[in-house]
This record gives C-alpha cells, structure tokens and sequence, in this order.
C-alpha cells in the first residue's frame, strides 16, 4: 500500500479490497469485551484536525487506540494551530515528536500533499477543503458491500452539491474503480461539467434516475450555497432534488439510502426518510472505527525505514 | 528443494485420536472444555478434535478460530503488514479450560501471540497447548502439553501440514531449503 | 569608462539589424564600436565566444521588484541583479508597489535606487489609477513628463469600462501605453487556478478563460475606440490571442505579450498542489498553451515578458488557497524559452529574441536598449551559451525562491551581460 492516502485514487481495486477484509476483522474486535489489540502498540498517531468535526475525530482516535497506538490530539480550539501556527511549523513539531502518522483534517484543499513535504510519517486525508474524503468512501464502500454484496455494475446516485462536496469526489472515484455505474445528479451549477471524464454520468433529473438504482447517496446542501446564488431557493432545491417520502417510494426495493452526515433535514433528505430502515447512516458510523483502523494497520503495519529479518 | 513426508494420512488420523484421548484423561473427561485452533489449520485440527472427542465421550465442545497476526511481535518489521485472517470465538472462555490447536510448534512465537489474544477474550482457568508436530528451537519458554509427533528439525528446513480441508490432503512434509531460499517462515505465522 | 572589450567570434543575432551570422563586437567608452570580421584588439579585454550567441541586451516589460513595501520579497537592487544574470539590460517595475507609484515620487525614488544599483536600466511602470482603486486616473501628464513609458495597474484590472476608456483617450496626449491586466473579477472570484477538469478533481475554485476574454474584448473595443496604445499583459487564453489578431488586422495599436510559463505549463502541472504553479493569471489547458506558442511565432504576440513576481518563502509554504500567485522569472526566462520552444523548433533563435529584446524596446520607446548592435548605440549585450545544461534551485540572485521551473533542467546559460558597456556578468558570475 502507498505510503500515504490523500486521494482515493491512491488505492488501487486490489488495495480496496484488502482494506475492507481486514476492516472485517477489525469489527470482529470491536465485539469482543477488550476491544483492543497490540498491532501499533508504540506507534504515535496524531490527529491533525483544523476544521471541528467531532465524529471523524473521535473515530479516528477509537480506531488507533483500539490498535494500541498512541493519540495525538491537535484541534482547532486550545492549540498552537489556533494561534496561527503555520502548518509547517505544526509539521515540524509534530516530526520531531515522532508522529508515524498523521490524519489531518483541513478546509484548504490539498492541504495533505503539503503536509508530506514536511514529515516523515504517513500522511491520512481526513478531509481537505472541497477535495476528497478517502476515508469516508472507504467507509461507504465498506456498507455498500455489506448490505448490497458486490461493486460491478451497481448502479449509485450520487444526489447534491457534487461540486463543493469531497465525500463526492472520493466515492464517484471509488466506486468507478469497483466498477460501479456511477451518476451524478443536482442542478447544472452544483456538477462539474467535466465531470463525465472521472467515468460517471450526469442527470439534472432525479425522479429519472431513481427508478433503476441499488443505491442512493444523499450529498449534505448547504444553505451558503443558496446565498452564493447556486440556486435560487432552497425551497425550489428540495422540490426538483430532495429525497421526499414520495420519492424514497420509487426506489426499488432494497435500495439503500446513504448520507455521510450531518443531515440537513429538510433540504436533501425529509426528516423522516432518514429514520427509515433502508436509510443505513447510523451504519455507517459504526462502520468507520472498523475501516480506519484497517487503514492505520495496513499502513503502519508494514516497516517504513526499518529492515526486518524474515 | 528435497522434500521428505514425515507424516501420512494414518498417522496423522491415529495422532488426532491419541490427543484427543490424552485431553480427556488429562482433563478427566470433557467438562468445562473449549478448542481453540489457530489460524490457518489449527483450527482445522480443531474441529477434527472436537469430532474426535464426541464420538470418545458424546460431549459437543465449542471450537473458535483465533487469528493472531495482530498479537504478533513483529508487526512493522515485514515490507508489507501481515495479512489478517477471521477470528471467531463466540463462546465465553472465562472459567473454561481452553485447549489451544496448532499444526506446527516451533519458535513458540506464535503460541505466545495467542496466549495474548485468548487473555484480551476472558479469563480460563486454564490453557493447555495440542500441536500435530513439534519441530523444536524454541526461542521462549513455551511446552506443548499434547504432541502428535516429536520431530527434530534443522532451523533452516521447513515444516509443511497439509490438511484435507485446505490443501486437498492429510500429510506432514519438511523441506530442505534450496539454493539461496531464505528461511520459511511458514504461512503468515511466525513460529 | 575608457574600456575596451572585444567579443570574438559569437553568433551576433540582432533582428533590429536583421544580422545573423559569426562577427566580432568591439565596445569602447559603454558604447558599440565596431561590429564586423576580425575587429581590432588592441587594449581591449578579450572574450572568445565561438560557439556562443551574442544578442542585444534583453528587455523585460513586466516585472514586480517589490520597493517600497516589499523589501522582504525583493528590492530594486537584487530585482536589478536578477534581471542581469537572466540577460536583461532593461526591466519595466511594475506600479503596485506600497506605496503604489502613482506620483513621481515613487516613479524617482525606484529610480536613483536602480541608478545606485547600477545594473540595468529600471523603467518604472506607473499606475493607471490612483492607488490603483481602479476609480481615479492617476497623473499621467505629469509622470510621462518623468519619463515614465508604460501605464499599468497591473495585479488589478480597471474594471470600470468609463474609467479604462478615458485614460485611453487622455494618454493620447503623451504617446504612452495602457497597459492592463485583463481580469473579470466577478468571474475570477475566489479563482486558485484555471477553471477545468483539473480544478474540479483537485477541489480548488478555478477561474474559466472568460474572465480574461471578456475584458480583453472590452479593451480591444476601446483601443479601438479611443485611438489608444493598449498593451495586454500577461495572455493565457487561445480566445484572447484570437481576439488580438483580429483586432491587430483591423489596425488596432494594441501590442501583447506572453509569460515564459504561461509558453512551458498547463493546469494539469498542479496536481501536486505545488504553489510555485499558482500564478494569475492562471496556468491554462493544452489548447491554450498551443495557441499561445503559436501567436509569439507569427507575432500576434509581440513579446514575452516574465511578469517576475517574487513572494516568500513562508507564504508560497502556506496552503495552497493561502499563498499568493505568482512565479520569480527573470533569471530563468531566456534559458525556458530556449529549452522549451527554439530547441523544439517552435521558435526561431532570431524571433526569440526578437521577442525578449527588439520588440519590448519598441513598446518601451527610445532607451537605448533592444538594439540595433551598431557603431554609435550604448553597448547593453548579452553572451550566451545555449546548450549550457543547468538545475534550476537556490541561491538565486532574486531574494524570492519561487520558481516554476524549481529543479528542472534547463539548457541555455547567460555567460556575460554587458549593461551601457559595463561588464555585470561576467563568467555566468554577477560582479556586483
């Protein structure tokens, strides 16, 4: 595996499928009553986490204790990193603390390749800016391939902000690499015109494209976006593009419905679709300490400088 | 690479009896009694054992599976992170006489990485250690409590059990390492 | 200066001329004294330069020196210097300076610091607009009277068309050049780079090619309208080359020019999230990048200028939304354009330098610089060898180290400039 995940396409299809074996294992761990095992016993893992975000914070801080590991937490609030610290200073604290990984979360895109130049541990995208989200496409993938069994030829609805939307770009990626049948689906503004050329289609017309799908990703739209004149309202957003209760009726049956969180309940998603049985976004959750931890190990787990004798 | 087979399918079946009889006297009889095979053919073992046992006594024992890649003393050393395995013990251990299952006893390594795990799973009253071989070399003070077969071995040969459930036949072979072969460490496990 | 010196046997390239061809160039008291077959020697220093070009000095229409206000950045000094070990006798300091030179104080102040520096000539760029608000016209008169040649708000457009048009119509009056950025600021909004599949992938808001096209046409549109000298900066479009060669067949007095990176990169070359890659205008597709090389070698574009803008190390290190735009050019340029576009045959030698020299000359207006290399002119040369292989990477003699070509190969080494007969670099060495 590559030394550092900063993009989906990092991970090649054999590699994903490894991760989300092992995560199989992982969440086996997390049955036991010790939910815990030495793998990285010694190994610093620093959380590096410039935008708040409590639930990917603190999955990554279960996955890497529950490897044994140790936790670093640096977070906006109550750090040097709010004081203005440059990210190159922060970088280099954290080297010479001798950090083997680090998961930074970041509203600058491309934050994490910036971050490699600096330190010699690996180097986990927790989000950066409107780039990508490996790990929550890892994630995704890993309940998509629970619940629905196999990638070739699913047919995914990505629905929402495409454009501003990381989660998007990673599983759009993801998925394409699987061979799924990916579509992108919102108003003409929210979706890269380019967009046919990662693999996926594009429609402006959601109540064409649910009828025929196995899953269904629910993007979070946020209301800046009506501000930045996207759309003209959000209440005309979630007419032509919010998953109504009439609209969940024309999923087929077994399809799944996905949202990476937090909800905005009442502009994508009606606030009682979500608490449906086929919406699986609590899973998905649960899923994530189990995903990140298999990253951590397959990506620790390996020797970096050291030479081992076999 | 010469290979010599140092087991035959008879023997190996006669083996797994014998142990199988010795654990129930070791144990007078069959209660309070749990296999755990290790992970890869040790649990098959395992099964036969627990197979073996039933018919001897009529008792039906759990049987889990242990992986211990995680437990192992030399994660980070390998290029790449070792490949994990299933693990299922979906049975309490606390209180039980677990009865670890491995197909080759060698270094000792790994038979440590499981007394590891099993303590992360509950608390036995006890542990007691079956092995289809013992090849010798330990590097820590671990002793098997029931051996198929003794079998004394150069460090630099390896030790093959082919199980039918895996590998299609019942058969023990050691092989000489060839022209410029590094030490086999055995599938994934570090002995 | 009673000196002598004699450079023997270099290929003389001098499109002002039209010489092309091995001659000896004898320069006495800072001006040309012979130029021909086997000139006298004597009492002159000798370089033996066979195999070496020997070109006029070059001219850069587009630099940022970054004093006043910026002195971390770069001073007129080690700006001078830079422009000196590139080969350029002649450098145009762009306005937006802090304070912005829009008065005669700044336009002389950067001045006698060049005059104290001593190492090509600094031809001060005034602003357009007071302060560069882009509302108020700034003293023309009184700075072309300075001697000041070119107008620019460069690092901002005058975006409102009613004041753009007046100074068009108002700098008539001194035979001086508007020089703009063509820059739609709503569609450039918030823009890191050039608006595409690539930004799209990297996440990064990018600006689309009418954001410069637009405004471009408004220009041309008041050129034309107005009777004006317009010079647009900095083209990266294939749209907007389209638009200049139109409106130069229909007799527009419009000039243009290209930056060396803009000829050599493509958005594509950011992937990595390198900063050095970050410059407004952006890096732009494929397509853009053809048009463009194509229009300097039939002179759509008239000049390649570098548009040098150094930044520090500590903000080109921040995040990539975070760090300014902008790449250090003047030492790198001649040797990009001769890896990049003589040596693959996309240009010429003589319309190379034709572009970095004799044509930014004649934007500038009479300075002595872009030659004719003739008996009479100042002596500002440059020697160069152009296969010399060498890595882009620090020490530069800029302050700045943000370079595009950072640890790239490039072939084409400055052996000696000559600035008004003063030998400054010497042995790829500067004296001073």
């Amino acid at each position: 595996m590559n030394k550092h995940l900063l993009s989906i396409n990092d991970v090649s299809a054999e590699d994903v499928v490894r991760i989300l074996d092992t995560a199989e294992s992982f969440r086996e761990v997390g049955t036991r009553v010790i939910k815990k095992v030495p793998a990285l016993r010694g190994r610093t893992v620093v959380n590096l986490f410039y935008e708040n975000s409590t639930r990917t914070r603190i999955s990554f801080e279960l996955a890497a204790k529950r490897l044994s590991a140790d936790v670093i937490n640096f977070s906006t609030s109550g750090s040097s990193v709010a004081k203005g610290e440059s990210l190159k200073d922060t970088a280099l604290t954290l080297q010479a603390m001798g950090a083997d990984a680090i998961v930074i979360r970041h509203s600058s895109s491309g934050s994490p390749y910036t971050l490699t130049k600096w330190v010699r541990g690996s180097v986990l995208n927790a989000g950066d800016g409107t780039h990508e989200h490996p790990t929550q496409a890892l994630l995704d993938l890993y309940t998509i391939r629970e619940k629905v069994g196999r990638f070739e030829g699913l047919r995914a609805a990505i629905v929402g902000d495409v454009l501003h939307s990381r989660v998007a770009r990673s599983l759009s990626f993801g998925l394409v690499k699987m061979g799924a049948d990916v579509t992108l689906v919102g108003p003409p503004t929210l979706i890269p015109p380019d967009a046919p050329a990662w693999g996926v289609q594009v429609s402006h017309d959601i109540d064409g494209v649910l009828p025929k799908l196995d899953v269904c990703y629910m993007l979070r739209v946020q209301r800046e976006r009506q501000r930045q004149q996207y759309f003209p309202s959000v209440r005309e957003y979630s007419r032509l593009f919010g998953l109504t209760r009439e609209r969940v009726g024309m999923l087929p049956e077994g399809c799944l419905i996905m949202h990476p969180g937090p909800m905005n309940r009442g502009v994508e998603i009606e606030s009682d679709v979500a608490d449906l049985p086929q919406a699986v976004i609590e899973e998905q959750v649960t899923n994530g300490i189990a995903v990140r931890m298999s990253l951590l190990y397959l990506m620790l787990g390996g020797s970096s400088e050291r030479s081992g004798d076999e | 690479m010469k290979s010599g087979r140092l087991l035959d399918a008879g023997e190996i079946r006669r083996a797994v009896t014998r142990i199988a009889h010795e654990i129930l006297e070791r144990n007078k009889g069959a209660g309070g009694l749990v296999l755990v095979g290790i992970s890869a053919r040790g649990d098959d073992l395992a099964r036969r054992l627990a197979v073996e046992i039933e018919r001897i006594e009529g008792a039906k024992l759990s049987v889990g599976v242990l992986d211990i890649t995680f437990y192992r003393d030399d994660i980070g050393m390998r290029a790449e992170a070792p490949e994990v395995h299933e693990t299922r013990i979906d049975f309490d251990i606390t209180g039980k006489t677990v009865v670890l299952v491995d197909d080759v006893l060698f270094t000792g390594r790994t038979i440590r990485a499981a007394m590891d795990a099993l303590v992360d799973f509950g608390r036995p009253i006890s542990m007691l250690l079956a092995v289809l071989v013992d090849r010798g070399h330990r590097e820590l003070p671990i002793r098997a409590d029931f051996v198929g077969k003794n079998v004394p071995t150069r460090k630099d040969e390896s030790v093959r059990v082919a199980l039918e459930e895996v590998d299609g036949e019942d058969a023990v072979y050691v092989e000489e390492p060839g022209p410029g072969a590094e030490r086999r460490v055995g599938r994934e496990k570090n002995e | 200066m009673s000196e002598r010196t004699l450079f023997r046997g270099a290929r003389v390239v001098d499109p002002a001329s039209g010489r092309d061809g091995v001659a000896d160039v004898l320069v006495s008291d800072g001006a040309i004294a012979a130029v021909g077959e086997e000139a006298p020697s004597r009492g002159a220093s000798v370089f033996g330069c066979e195999g070496l070009i020997l070109a006029p000095g070059l001219v850069d229409l587009h630099a940022h020196l970054r004093e006043p206000g910026r002195e971390d950045k770069e001073t007129v000094e080690t700006g001078s210097r830079a422009a000196a070990v590139g080969g350029y006798t002649a450098v145009a300091a762009m306005a937006n300076t802090d304070p912005v030179a829009d008065n005669t104080a700044v336009i002389e102040e950067v001045r006698s610091l060049a005059a104290r520096a001593g190492l090509c000539d600094v031809l001060p760029v005034g602003a357009i607009t007071k302060d560069l608000a882009g509302e108020e016209m700034a003293e023309l008169g009184e700075m072309a009277h300075a001697g000041v040649r070119i107008f620019s708000d460069d690092g901002r457009c005058v975006s409102t068309s009613r004041v753009l048009r007046n100074a068009l119509r108002y700098a008539r009056a001194f035979d001086v050049v508007i020089a703009e950025h063509c820059e739609d600021a709503s569609l450039a909004e918030g823009a890191q780079m050039h608006e595409g599949l690539h930004s799209h992938t990297l996440g990064l808001a990018g600006a689309p090619p009418e954001a410069e096209e637009i405004i471009v046409f408004r220009d041309l549109s008041l050129a034309r309208e107005t009777g004006g000298r317009l010079h647009l900066c900095h083209l990266s479009a294939a749209g907007s080359v389209e638009l200049v060669r139109r409106a130069k067949a229909a007799g527009v007095r419009v000039t243009a020019e290209v930056t060396p990176h803009h000829l050599v990169f493509t958005a594509e070359d950011l992937v990595t999230y390198d900063t050095n890659y970050k410059v407004n205008p952006p890096l732009r597709t494929q397509e853009d990048r053809e048009a463009l090389r194509a229009a300097v070698a039939d002179g759509t574009i008239d000049a390649i200028a570098t548009d040098h803008a150094p930044h520090a190390v500590e903000e080109k290190e921040a995040e990539f939304d975070q760090s300014p735009p902008g790449t250090i050019g003047l030492e790198t340029a001649l040797a990009a354009v001769l890896t990049h576009l003589v040596e693959p045959g996309i240009l010429s030698l003589p319309r190379a330098i034709e572009a970095m020299s004799t044509a930014p000359a004649r934007i500038l207006g009479p300075a002595g610089q872009g030659g004719p290399i003739e008996p009479g002119r100042p002596a500002n040369l440059v020697v160069f060898d152009p296969a010399m292989a060498w890595v882009v990477e620090p020490p530069f003699a800029s302050k700045s180290r943000n370079s595009a070509f950072l640890g790239t190969t490039l072939r084409g080494k400055v052996i000696h400039t000559m600035y008004r007969g003063d030998l400054v670099v010497a042995d790829r060495k500067a004296q001073r």
